[in-house]
């Protein structure tokens, strides 16, 4: 389980997170949705403390990553973590397999002639196979997603975070990683937080939305609840995009 | 806001920005060594960098060092001939030149041009596409895992480099000499043994040290703290450039000063 408790971050003068307090429970998806520049990535980031934030609580199973003070205790909380980042990040001088098995070497006790059957057995749980050897700029978007997701599950996670999983892909694409995270969240029984502006994917797979306006949760609620909201914000911004993704957008 | 104010708050947020730059830097060379003794050393890339460093770096490095043992040997013996009718002390002159001098500054230079903006684009990528930070998220750090091994490679490329650089360059004066000013190639070789001295030549090798440390903090620094795409990665490498560049010609004066000063002269 992951407390979050007034958590706060300023960039030049400007609280980009203003005292966010949110549970997020085992095994759940979590979704942040909300417009851009309102600190869903910040939020995301400040998890596992990419980001350190100027007050707050984060605490992972017990433990608070922002009081942690020496990087071995930081470290070891973010061996639970796996990251999807948003343009995959994934390190071009290394091919496919070695992509995907690069965290093994500091997070497991794998022994290294292991690590190529792990990397495949990652690979083919994302729907990759026969591309271990491939260099990264020979994949396309979907796949690059798809890789750096088998890189985030590779140590056996117990949390996976999202940062805009769809952004940049074709609706094919999108639709195949929402269904992996889904997968996941059920083959694997890890909990995902998901950041994203992509109504269609919150509203798919998530067990509960947190509607994130000006540094603030407006409302965290199921996505039917969501739906539903009698916040003004909130119900505007739900019907916008509901509006553009009929449309076509 | 009148000249005066706004002269005096440009020199001050140039001496906040040049202040925080150093803490910065302070703070990377404080994590660099910090790592190097608490993780294990990356001997895989350690190796991949300093054969990307220095291996690659031979070619350009020895064509440098051959041309201007030559065009020393060309000058001098040109020169002392005029003054006195024939080439006196060339193989002094281009032995002491490049071992103490020229050697290790232009090695360094080329070092800095063809591998230190590569460190600094390849690092300065690696910020821009979060690759950095997905460096943290698999249980390493960018100090471990890019900036520890490309110091080493640096430290012990550069080195290795300008002894090759001195004798290819030494070599180029002796060629020059010997076919085109027509001295005697023991009288060449003499002249440099009978004068030289280890100490001579350390005094150049310890600075390559310097110049090693200097460009990889440079390299690693600018491309650590790149920002804005593609457009922030070039700024970062010419930054990364022109300012090892620098550093390397102020640091040789002051390193030989120093060197002078404790009898390595």
């Amino acid at each position: 389980m992951i407390e979050i408790k007034k958590l706060t971050k300023i960039y030049d003068n400007k609280k980009v997170l203003n005292n966010i307090n949110v549970d997020i429970k085992t095994g759940e998806i979590f979704t942040v949705m909300g417009p851009s520049g309102t600190g869903k990535s910040t939020f995301i980031k400040s998890i596992i403390r990419l980001i350190k934030p100027e007050s707050g609580e984060i605490i992972i199973d017990g433990r608070d990553i922002l009081k942690a003070k020496k990087q071995f205790e930081i470290q070891s909380i973010r061996r639970d973590f796996g990251y999807l980042f948003q343009d995959s990040a994934l390190f071009d001088s290394l091919n496919v397999w070695e992509n995907v098995a690069f965290g093994l070497k500091y997070l497991t006790d794998i022994k290294p002639d292991k690590y190529f059957d792990v990397a495949r057995e990652k690979l083919e749980l994302v729907g990759l196979k026969d591309i271990e050897y491939k260099k990264i700029n020979e994949l396309s978007g979907g796949m690059k997603k798809r890789v750096a997701l088998a890189r985030a599950i590779a140590h056996n996670p117990k949390y996976i975070l999202y940062d805009e999983p769809t952004t940049g892909l074709d609706p094919i694409s999108s639709e195949k990683i929402m269904n992996l995270i889904s997968e996941m969240s059920e083959k694997l029984g890890v909990t995902s937080v998901v950041v994203t502006h992509d109504v269609k994917l919150a509203f798919t797979i998530s067990t509960r939305i947190g509607m994130l306006f000006g540094g603030k949760f407006l409302d965290v609620n199921t996505p039917e609840g969501i739906k539903n909201s009698s916040i003004k914000e909130v119900k505007e911004f739900v019907e916008t995009s509901f509006i553009e993704v009929n449309r076509g957008h | 806001m009148s000249f005066i104010t706004r002269f005096i708050s440009k020199i001050g947020k140039s001496t906040l920005d040049i202040s925080e730059h150093l803490g910065r830097a302070t703070f990377m060379i404080k994590d660099v060594f910090y790592w190097a003794f608490k993780s294990r050393l990356e001997v895989d890339e350690i190796y991949k960098q300093t054969v990307r460093i220095g291996v690659d770096s031979v070619g350009v490095a020895s064509l440098v060092s051959l041309f201007t043992g030559m065009v020393l040997a060309l000058q001098t013996g040109y020169t002392s001939q005029n003054l006195f009718n024939e080439p006196l002390y060339v193989g002094t002159a281009v032995g002491f030149s490049l071992v103490k001098e020229l050697a290790p500054v232009l090695t360094a230079i080329v070092v800095c041009g063809r591998a230190g903006s590569s460190v600094t684009a390849e690092i300065g990528t690696m910020a821009v596409t979060e690759q950095i930070d997905a460096l943290y998220t698999l249980g390493t750090n960018p100090s471990s895992y890019l900036l520890i091994p490309r110091y080493f490679a640096f430290l012990i490329a550069l080195p290795v480099l300008t002894v090759i650089a001195n004798i290819i360059g030494i070599f180029g004066g002796f060629a020059v000499g010997v076919v085109r000013l027509g001295i005697s190639s023991t009288v060449f070789i003499d002249d440099i043994i009978d004068f030289m001295e280890v100490k001579n030549f350390m005094h150049g090798f310890i600075k390559t040290f310097l110049f090693a440390f200097t460009i990889a903090t440079v390299s690693c620094y600018k491309g650590l703290y790149t920002e804005g795409g593609a457009e922030g990665v070039g700024k970062s490498t010419t930054e990364s450039v022109v300012l090892s560049m620098i550093l390397i010609l102020v640091i040789d004066y002051f390193a030989s000063s120093f060197l002078v000063l404790i009898g390595i002269t």
